[in-house]
């Protein structure tokens, strides 16, 4: 080996510890990289190859009642390739073993053969066999959170009638990947499952012999999805459509998407970041390291090297460590994709797992992170390989101190001479003081940002259950009653309190944008379930107009003041031009709101209800349990606590996953930063503090010229880095937010505390270790020659 | 020594602007060197006595004047140019031996000895100087003198044409400075390389051809020395 490339090698040797924290924070961005396009790549062609495989459909229409002597009429609608009548009904579940009752949505399989869309997997047994009518499969989750394994039964109501059912299989299908009950905010395993059972005893509960409620459609390639809704919604108008609408508004896939949506922002925002902080801190780390290197280069240049050898060894010194960084960066971003991954499909049901990072994504971050290193070297190795050798073998001048304002300050303060030292060694060399309260501001930030999801999803929560929905239990109605009967619900065991509430689907048009939800009676009265504008304050509701949350005014592109086609998508089935009167910032949901009093008038009813929310005495829960458990008229259940309790969990947990990866990348960042500072300045300044010594300080008084510059500057970095936490987290506010979820952007005092907590204790942390090499420094060496 | 001008300096000078003040490290010097001789350069503190020797060598560059190393004009050289010149025929050893720290001596000289044209090899060189049962220690395992011995073999091992040496017994005893004198003194006899040698050791200009003396950046006296001495004669 080459001389000059055996100095490489041990100078990598010598500066292993330092090399290593360059590393590790290049390494960081790196990861990110690879981390969040490896899942996001891979949890799309998963889905993808999941949706081709199990044939999921991509038009969705419900209906009344339909008769089957129609089916060849709308296969006959230009553009469709494929149609899959089934009969759908919401149905309460008694397991056996659980007090509460449980909701299901129980769907029927053809007479003959698979369903041609939608296919089920089978998991664990099989499906029902043609012609029995107690057999049912279940959804995986749902039989595997109640311990329901084939051979298992338990007791559904469908449609008033207690039906004892015998599990015989388990089930995924790829329009339940992310399975959520109506109504509800979060999945509930325990309490909401998809049941698939043989069509003829399902039709038969639902009273739709020879009919059917439920379509899916696959269109022929290059068909318009826009014109078959169209001409399906004509054909089911007058069986009671509720609108037929494509994948994006399939709420299993709409999850999906807002997800791998995330995942793209999270490639997009976060691993810039990293990389120009990484990218940075290898710089200023680099060109100080090379600074030190000055003599050497000026002796090099002496013996006759060229300036292009000289700048080609320290590129590969930098080479070096950028390589070391990339590959600590792809092998952590690979092994934590691919677990993320795995998270991923358990969170979603996927059968299976296709873990495909790509090439790209590796490939772009080593680009980017030898970029980075080679470009810090390349400047600093310039800056020095420009010198004339000469002058490069000087020691550089002492650095010339002047007097400022502050020193006049400090001096007056009476400071001790120590302290004194910090300070000009601050304001002596403001741009390496810069660059680590820079470094230490971002790592401040990126926590700040971890911390920051905790607070908006706290904010998320104390919004959507403890402001807006303060109702305990909230019972679906088969079908609509007269408002009246919401008195004779006030008689059902333990319940101190009843409001009866209505909503039905509906199309919002204006213009070429169209949305289909669901438009929801308001009513003065109403306390449980509120409608709140921005500050928390309960929303009036006009007389006439609606009310929109922003995420919906935004996919119609409507403002107060606009007039948009509402369409009820139930009898009378009218519609009517509306003005919208109110724009809310609203987390969750996509319900538009109404007076009941105007949506009456606009159904020709009187008041009506098709859902009861509940107060009730805790106590008597069982009770009010058992009653619905056996009520006809409720076709489903949702019980507050159950879905907040686990929203609770689920957010958590996996949030707890990625804050905590993210949080160690601020450390690292910090500990990256302060270790390498500390370490330069250890270099630089060792004649300086070795002297200090012969004059008979001791190892805490030198040891505290070099802390206490660094504690001082991380205390600095502070302000800055709260900032950037509030920038950053802005960022992912706007970045993460999808259709179904809007991050608010608050920030606690805590996550602000905790960051700079954090990011002070590494710093202290980092500073110590290279505080105690200082301890060991041999004095006459250190008078004697630099590092 | 021969009468051969192998080196010619004509109206050198070297202005240093650092800061508000200008310092002329170098007042004007005409100067001729010649093939084959070791000549030492005396002179006070800062009488420009390495601002000189850079310059010869090609570290630095003259704010005015003109050098000719034998038929080569190397002021108004490009930089690449004076770092071939540096590279195929000057040798350098300075007082604080600037050795690489990392490398051992056979590999300090094996760093020249890689991109010289026809070099000794690196052993050889080390031989020289009496390290050959040094090869594999560090500098920092080695006394001043041996460092200082690595440097010359280091300097002498391409086989220079010019070797400039600033002050190479400065941080050394006597002894131990004879032994440096040495190996510079047989480069010089055995190999013809021409030697320039600064120190502040008067006694050291009895190993010389010619003695130059400096003074307040000119040239105050040159001296023929028709008794040359073998290093070993001399002590301080
Ligand atoms: N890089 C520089 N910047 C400014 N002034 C310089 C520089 N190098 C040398 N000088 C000045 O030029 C003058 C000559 O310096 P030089 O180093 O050539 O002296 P010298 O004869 O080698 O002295 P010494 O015997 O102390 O080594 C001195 O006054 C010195 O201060
Ligand atoms: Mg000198």
């Amino acid at each position: 080996m080459r001389a000059l490339d055996l100095k490489l090698m041990r100078d990598l040797r010598r500066l292993w510890a330092q090399c290593l924290a360059i590393a590790l924070v290049l390494g960081c961005g790196v990861m990110v990289l690879v981390l969040a396009t490896g899942t996001e790549r891979s949890l799309r062609l998963t889905r993808d190859a999941y949706y081709d495989r199990g044939h999921f459909a991509q038009i969705f229409a419900a209906a009344t009642r339909v008769p089957k002597q129609l089916l060849p009429e709308i296969a006959r609608i230009p553009g469709v390739a494929q149609v899959e009548a089934r009969v759908s009904m919401n149905v309460v579940v008694d397991l056996p073993g659980m007090v509460e009752p449980a909701q299901a949505r129980l769907l029927s399989l053809p007479a003959a053969g698979a369903p041609v869309l939608n296919r089920p997997t089978v998991r664990l047994g099989r499906l029902p066999e043609p012609g029995r009518i107690d057999e049912v499969a279940l959804s995986e989750n749902f039989a595997e959170a109640n311990g329901l394994a084939p051979g298992a039964s338990f007791a559904a109501i469908l449609n008033g009638q207690r039906r004892a059912l015998r599990v015989v299989g388990l089930v995924l299908s790829p329009e339940f990947v992310y399975l959520i009950g109506p109504g509800a905010l979060m999945p509930d395993d325990r309490h909401y499952g998809v049941i698939w059972m043989n069509e003829e005893p399902a039709a038969a509960a639902a009273g739709l012999s020879g009919a059917f409620n439920d379509l899916s459609l696959r269109l022929t390639r290059g068909a318009s999805e826009a014109a078959v809704i169209a001409a399906v919604d004509r054909v089911l108008a007058p069986y009671g459509g509720t609108g037929a609408h494509g994948r994006e508004q399939q709420v299993s896939d709409t999850f999906l998407r807002g997800e791998l949506g995330q995942l793209g922002a999270m490639a997009l925002i976060l691993p810039p970041i990293f990389l120009i902080v990484s990218a940075f801190l290898v710089n200023m780390v680099l060109s100080r390291l090379i600074l030190l290197e000055r003599p050497v280069i000026g002796l090099l240049k002496a013996m006759g090297f060229t300036g292009r050898e000289i700048a080609v060894h320290y590129l590969k010194l930098s080479i070096g460590i950028g390589v070391g960084g990339v590959l600590l960066g792809w092998i952590a971003g690979a092994w934590l994709g691919a677990r993320t991954t795995q998270l991923y499909t358990e969170f979603y049901r996927f059968p299976y797992l296709i873990y495909a990072p790509g090439t790209a994504s590796f490939a772009i971050s080593a680009v980017m992170g030898l970029g980075a290193v080679a470009l810090g070297a390349v400047r600093a190795v310039n800056a020095s390989a420009r010198l004339r050798p000469a002058v490069a073998m000087q020691p550089p001048a002492p650095p010339l101190y002047r007097l400022g304002r502050i020193d006049a300050a400090a001096i007056r303060m009476g400071l001790r001479q120590t302290t004194m030292m910090i300070l000009r060694s601050i304001t002596r060399w403001p741009g390496r003081a810069a660059v680590t309260v820079l470094g230490v501001s971002a790592a401040m930030s990126v926590l700040v940002a971890c911390f920051f999801t905790f607070d908006s999803i706290a904010a998320v929560i104390d919004e959507a259950f403890t402001r807006t929905n303060r109702q305990q239990v909230t019972l679906h109605l088969a079908r609509s009653v007269p408002a009246t009967a919401t008195e004779a619900a006030a008689h059902l065991p333990g319940v101190t309190r009843v409001e009866g509430a209505f909503g039905l689907p509906v199309r919002l048009t204006r213009g070429w944008r169209s949305a289909l939800t669901q438009v929801e009676a308001r009513s003065d009265g109403d306390t449980l379930v509120r409608v709140l504008d921005g500050n928390g304050r309960v929303v009036a509701m006009p007389p006439a107009g609606l009310v929109l949350p922003e995420t919906l005014a935004a996919k119609l592109g409507v403002a107060p003041g606009d007039v948009v086609t509402l369409s009820l998508l139930a009898p009378p089935r009218d519609t009517v031009d509306v003005a919208v009167s109110r724009v809310l910032p609203q987390s969750l949901g996509e319900t538009a709101y109404i007076a009941a009093p105007a949506l009456f008038a606009l159904m020709r009813v009187a008041p009506q209800v098709n859902r009861l929310n509940l107060l009730v005495d805790t106590d008597r829960l069982p009770a009010l349990y058992a009653a619905v458990k056996t009520a006809p008229a409720v076709d489903g259940v949702l019980l507050w606590t159950g879905i907040r309790a686990q929203f609770d969990a689920t957010i958590r947990e996996n949030l707890i996953r990625s804050v905590m990866i993210y949080a160690v990348l601020g450390v690292l960042i910090t500990v990256g930063v302060i270790y390498n500072a500390a370490r330069i300045q250890l270099s630089e300044r060792s004649y300086e503090l070795a002297s200090l010594r012969v004059l008979g300080f001791t190892r805490a008084e030198v040891g505290y010229v070099l802390v206490g510059e660094l504690m001082l500057l991380t205390f600095l970095a502070i302000p800055p880095g709260l900032l950037g936490g509030y920038g950053f987290s802005a960022l992912i506010s706007a970045g993460f937010s999808t259709d179904l979820i809007r991050i608010p952007l608050v920030i606690s005092r805590q996550t602000y505390a905790v960051a700079a907590l954090i990011a002070a204790v590494s710093a202290l942390g980092a500073a110590l270790v290279v505080r105690r090499r200082l301890d060991r420094i041999d004095l006459a060496t250190a008078l004697k020659q630099r590092d | 020594m021969s009468d051969q001008v192998a080196f010619r300096v004509e109206g050198l000078t070297k202005t240093y602007a650092s800061g508000a003040i200008a310092v002329q490290a170098l007042r004007g010097i005409d100067l001729a060197l010649y093939e084959g001789e070791l000549v030492v350069l005396l002179g006070p503190s800062g009488s420009g006595k390495s601002t000189l020797l850079n310059i010869l060598g090609a570290l630095d560059i003259p704010s005015t004047g003109r050098i000719f190393f034998r038929e080569h004009e190397l002021t108004g050289m490009s930089d690449a140019a004076l770092t071939a010149f540096r590279r195929e025929h000057v040798g350098f050893v300075f007082q604080f031996y600037n050795l690489v720290p990392s490398l051992t001596a056979r590999e300090n000289v094996a760093l020249v000895t890689e991109i010289a044209k026809r070099p000794m090899r690196p052993e050889e060189a080390l031989e020289r100087v009496g390290l050959g049962h040094r090869l594999a220690h560090f500098p920092a395992e080695l006394s001043g003198g041996e460092q200082q011995r690595v440097a010359i073999a280091r300097a002498i091992a391409k086989r220079p044409e010019v070797l400039l040496c600033d002050e190479p017994t400065g941080a050394l005893d006597s002894a131990t400075g004879v032994t440096v004198l040495e190996a510079l003194y047989e480069a010089n006899r055995d190999l013809g390389t021409i030697t320039a040698l600064i120190t502040h050791n008067a006694a050291i200009r009895r190993i010389a051809h010619r003695t130059i003396r400096l003074a307040d950046g000119r040239v105050a006296s040159i001296e023929e020395n028709p008794q040359r001495m073998e290093p070993a004669g001399i002590e301080w």
